[in-house]
């Protein structure tokens, strides 16, 4: 009722433009949806065509209705508020002052969730893959975010690291603590090594460059059967010890196992839990490496060159020898996760790293806010835990997360959490001061 | 001798299909600057609705093969631009102006939107057609080996250098192609000249997705099969032609499928099947770290 | 901070030398066999025409374009540069030559604090042992980033603009950018430096202001300026040498007050090939006095 009440402050002229726009609209709408959603091709080839008219009218209308209501919304509620701040930000300038305590308070929440009572194996699974990819989107964070550089085949480096720890672990029989940093540094060096050429480059010819060379690894690794094992990958791959305590059941002969040390009952979830804090610390690292480099000069470097390259130049930084410091270090950490999630699946094969892999992480990064830390946190969560609680949904999640991808960036082109903190302030100097005249 | 001849002509037909492709993606990036990378995914939607309109035909019962041909053509022309021109409109137009890397983004999100958008409604399965005609000319005979130019493969590359030239025609001997060229040097000089800039990257995105489409199609008729993921591979192939020729260049981006398609095809016959993306990508980076501008790109100054 | 003159000899020795320098685009010959010198403590001016080849004339000197033809030697200290044969960044790093932007290029997101301390990378690249001695927070790093940023301040109080420290350079005026331009420019400490068109834009008080800066940076440390600017007043009021270019070739050089009556100058800006420039406008060299 109060809606109807409402209706008639619209003039009738913007009424009518409206009516026009929504015509325009569902008549194009009726070209997209008469040839893929009318008309399906059968399962069969022998068998004819399937005709769905209804579902040609559902989306017609909808788009008519929608447009329509988009057009009066506009003309009725968005003049009254095109000048004020979005509330996003209003609520973002509320909470800013308190982001510090927000994420302490976080990571203690995150630190204490294993031993919560409703905390089963799921979830502590479910906790340590939003890890991974909190951690894998810190990493890249370091070469978008910081640095500018669009990077379409960071999940490249996180195969390397999840081959050559593999490989390590197997052939070299190295222990976890050993093969990881190694992992981090052959990441690196690939990282290093396809930087060094291409980081010259524009900055949407790096984003294909990089791509092609995400998809040439997963070729690689398919095809380089002696080594990777092909598509099938390869499996048993140990679970690392906590100094030597090993988290299986019946111990091989020689090794303590984590139960019998501290003399409780044996219980898989253990191991999950070992895992959890794990990646949880690995994440932690990578946040904590990521927020000291920012304020060393090599962070500055890549923010200003992602702000000017022209302008970084003539003030004496050597854009290669920046962007590669980048890129390798992103790499690295991506390296590192790279042999998590070898050792916490137990088995790898390429599959797990093809190009939406890459999507995703990048998905995080940008839709939480380039260059901030926070905003891929949220991003983490909303894209990991969203497909679970809407299990129902299960085949739109990547139909919803690629709408998501555009409509954050057509609504909020900078992300969702867009603030910067500076690195460095004069602070308290220059609030005591009068400007001189 | 005769294996390396049907080599060519098996590239040469491929390297059509990729040079139509990467017309769209120079034409749009030497009008606003940017890779639109959800264009392999109007290609994929070009051949599926190629092949619907196949299927609908067959219903109808229409027997003639050039009748149908021309008839599919034009269908799947016009509805593909109806989804280049959508896909512009709420995708990229609203991010025009915007910081450097969010229309890029924004078009990576619009490829994974369609290319599910397409398995939900059509299915994840592969949808194969029988071919439409078969034969062709025996060009030469070799010790037993026989060197054919299909009629199919002879109609794909006759109606690609007939769309090349109409093309070249449009671009430079039309008001549409003057305003085309005109946006891509100034834009704002050019809506100061009376050039109604969006309707013109409209257009652009408009004919860069016919292409596509006549690319489905072909596609469609060249393999008789097709599924929702062949516009991520093929689209990364196509732009890779388009940079390999010089983007922003539509000559360029002919030369650079036919390379692409050539290096394919004869990688994939002396070489190793297995390997023959990574030998395209290879190019790509090659062709970008010794001639960043392509084979017929001109080289940008730097302006400071 | 070190004053590096403290007796300037009645010649000040050549910093720069710019010899029989020529740059090509296509079939546009931009520059034209030039050559001209500037000097330490001395503000050298390139004045000419619009497209008489003044900014490209920068872009071979700070290596954004390699020369055509010709040679730009530097010399700083007991070392000498080069300049057509290093890449850009070097050029400012090694060989201390920095440049302002005739449209800003200022790291528009970052504080105005932050674009300083950018400036003095590579000095504080060094201190921080390539980020080693940083992460750890060593001592001698610490000391280091407390040197630049008591540098960063000190410009900024020179400029009156430590209120702006902490502010994104991108939300402030467009005055002001330029301010924080040359000092961004001065705290890599150059021995040479390039200030293009720095008055564009500018206010009467602020160019005033502007040209007060200029002839304290030649005086307090003794480096070389070289300056282009379409500002007659400026020019003809603090320069201490004017090239005068035209079609990429140097038509006079001199004092200021030899420029001023060259009838060859007076042809270039008046003349057929530019009519726009009337008598009346700032532009030609004989229209202002500086004062």
């Amino acid at each position: 009722m109060a809606l109807a009440r409402a209706a008639p402050t619209v003039s009738s002229g913007v009424l009518r433009a409206a009516f026009g726009e929504a015509l325009v609209a569902a008549g194009i709408a009726f070209m997209l949806a008469l040839p893929l959603a009318g008309l399906r091709l059968p399962i069969n080839p022998m068998d004819s065509v399937i005709f769905r008219p209804w579902w040609v009218v559902v989306a017609v209308a909808t788009v008519f209705l929608g447009r329509l209501g988009l057009a009066l919304w506009r003309a009725r509620v968005a003049p009254s508020r095109r000048n004020g701040v979005p509330l996003l930000d209003r609520a973002l300038a509320y909470i800013l002052p308190w982001r510090r305590g927000i994420f302490v308070a976080f990571v203690l929440l995150v630190a204490i969730l294993p031993l919560m009572p409703f905390a089963d194996r799921r979830v502590i699974d479910l906790g340590a893959v939003v890890l991974i990819y909190v951690m894998l989107g810190w990493g890249l964070n370091i070469v978008v975010g910081l640095a500018g550089l669009l990077d379409l085949g960071y999940v490249a480096f996180y195969a390397v690291g999840a081959y050559s720890y593999t490989l390590l672990i197997i052939h070299l029989d190295l222990n976890f603590w050993a093969a990881l940093p190694l992992a981090g540094a052959f990441a690196a060096l690939f990282g290093v090594l396809l930087g060094f050429p291409v980081l010259r480059l524009r900055g949407d010819y790096l984003a294909i460059v990089t791509l092609g060379f995400g998809e040439m690894i997963r070729i690689i690794l398919i095809n380089w059967s002696s080594l990777t094992g092909g598509s099938e990958g390869i499996t048993s791959i140990p679970t690392p010890t906590l100094f030597g305590l090993t988290f299986t059941a019946v111990p091989a002969p020689g090794e303590t196992a984590f139960h019998q040390f501290f003399g409780i009952p044996f219980a898989g979830v253990h191991r999950i839990i070992f895992l959890y804090y794990l990646i949880l610390a690995l994440a932690l690292l990578t946040h904590v490496f990521s927020m000291r480099i920012r304020r060393l000069p090599v962070g500055r470097a890549w923010e200003a060159l992602r702000e000017d390259e022209i302008a970084a130049r003539a003030l004496g930084l050597n854009p290669v020898m920046v962007k590669l410091s980048a890129f390798g270090l992103g790499a690295m950490f991506a390296g590192f996760a790279g042999a998590f999630f070898a050792t916490r699946q137990g088995f790898i094969n390429p599959s797990s790293f093809t190009f939406i892999e890459s999507a995703i992480i990048l998905a995080i990064v940008v839709l939480g806010g380039m260059g901030s830390q926070m905003g891929v946190i949220l991003a983490a969560l909303l894209l990991v835990l969203l497909p679970e609680v809407a299990r129902d949904f299960a085949e739109f999640r990547m139909l919803l997360f690629g709408g998501a991808m555009v409509a954050v960036m057509v609504w909020r082109p900078r992300g969702l959490l867009a603030h910067r903190e500076p690195t460095a302030t004069l602070g308290d100097l220059s609030r005591g001061r009068e400007p001189a005249p | 001798m005769a294996y390396f001849l049907q080599q060519f002509v098996n590239g040469l037909t491929l390297g059509a299909v990729y040079g139509l492709i990467a017309i769209g993606y120079t034409m749009v990036y030497g009008i606003i600057g940017m890779i639109n990378f959800a264009h392999g995914e109007i290609y994929m939607i070009g051949a599926f609705i190629a092949m619907i309109a196949f299927a609908v035909l067959g219903v109808a019962g229409v027997a003639s093969v050039p009748m149908a041909l021309i008839v599919v053509l034009l269908l799947a022309i016009v509805f593909t631009a109806a989804y280049g021109w959508t896909v512009e409109r709420l995708a990229y137009r609203p991010l025009r102006g915007s910081f450097r890397l969010a229309p890029l983004i924004s078009a990576i999100g619009m490829s994974i939107f369609l290319q599910n958008y397409v398995q939900l409604l059509q299915g994840a399965r592969v949808k194969a057609m029988g071919p439409l005609f078969r034969g062709g000319f025996v060009l030469m005979e070799d010790e037993g080996f026989r060197v054919t130019l299909s009629y199919l493969q002879l109609f794909i590359i006759v109606l690609t250098v007939a769309l090349m030239a109409g093309f070249t025609l449009l671009i430079q001997r039309t008001a549409l192609g003057r305003a085309q060229r005109a946006c891509e040097q100034d834009q704002k000089m050019a809506a100061l000249c009376g050039i109604n800039v969006d309707r013109t990257i409209s257009l652009t995105f408009v004919l860069g997705a016919g292409l596509a489409a006549v690319a489905g199609l072909m596609s469609t008729l060249y393999y008789g099969v097709i599924d929702f993921f062949i516009g991520f591979l093929v689209g990364l192939k196509a732009f890779t032609a388009a940079v390999l020729g010089g983007i922003g260049s539509l000559p360029g981006a002919m030369l650079g499928g036919v390379l692409i398609g050539l290096i394919e095809a004869f990688w994939a016959a002396y070489f190793d099947a297995a390997y023959k993306d990574v030998a395209a990508f290879s190019i790509l980076i090659l062709v970008l770290i010794f001639r960043p501008t392509g084979l017929l790109g001109r080289p940008q100054v730097e302006k400071v | 901070m070190t004053v590096a003159v403290a007796d300037v000899p009645a010649v000040p020795p050549d910093l720069l030398t710019v010899a029989h320098l020529s740059m090509r685009f296509g079939g546009l010959l931009a520059v034209d066999d030039l050559s001209f010198v500037a000097r330490a403590g001395q503000i050298t001016a390139l004045i000419g025409p619009n497209g008489a080849g003044k900014t490209t004339v920068f872009n071979c000197i700070t290596g954004f374009y390699r020369p055509t033809a010709g040679h730009i030697a530097l010399e700083r200290g007991d070392r000498s540069f080069d300049l057509d044969q290093l890449s850009g960044h070097r050029i400012a790093r090694d060989a201390g030559v920095a440049r302002t932007f005739q449209n800003i290029r200022l790291f528009p997101r970052m504080t105005v604090l932050e674009n300083l301390l950018v400036a003095q990378h590579a000095k504080l690249m060094r201190a921080s042992a390539f980020s080693l001695a940083g992460l750890l927070g060593l001592k001698g790093f610490r000391e280091a980033e407390a040197r630049a940023m008591s540098l960063a301040e000190d410009w900024l109080t020179r400029l009156g603009l430590v209120h702006v420290a902490d502010r994104e350079c991108g939300t402030l005026a467009y005055g002001i950018q330029r301010k924080i331009e040359i000092a961004r420019a001065m705290c890599t400490e150059p021995c040479l430096l390039c200030l293009d068109e720095p008055a564009a834009g500018l206010n009467p008080r602020e160019t005033a202001e502007l040209s007060r800066l200029i002839t304290s940076i030649r005086g307090e440390f003794g480096i070389g300026v070289l300056l282009i600017e379409h500002d007659m007043g400026l020019v003809m009021g603090i320069s201490d040498r004017i090239v005068v270019l035209d079609h990429g070739a140097c038509i006079a050089e001199g004092k200021p007050a030899e420029i001023r009556n060259n009838p060859a100058v007076i042809r270039a800006y008046l003349g057929e090939e530019d009519p726009r420039a009337g008598p009346g406008s700032t532009d030609a060299p004989g229209a202002g006095d500086g004062a």
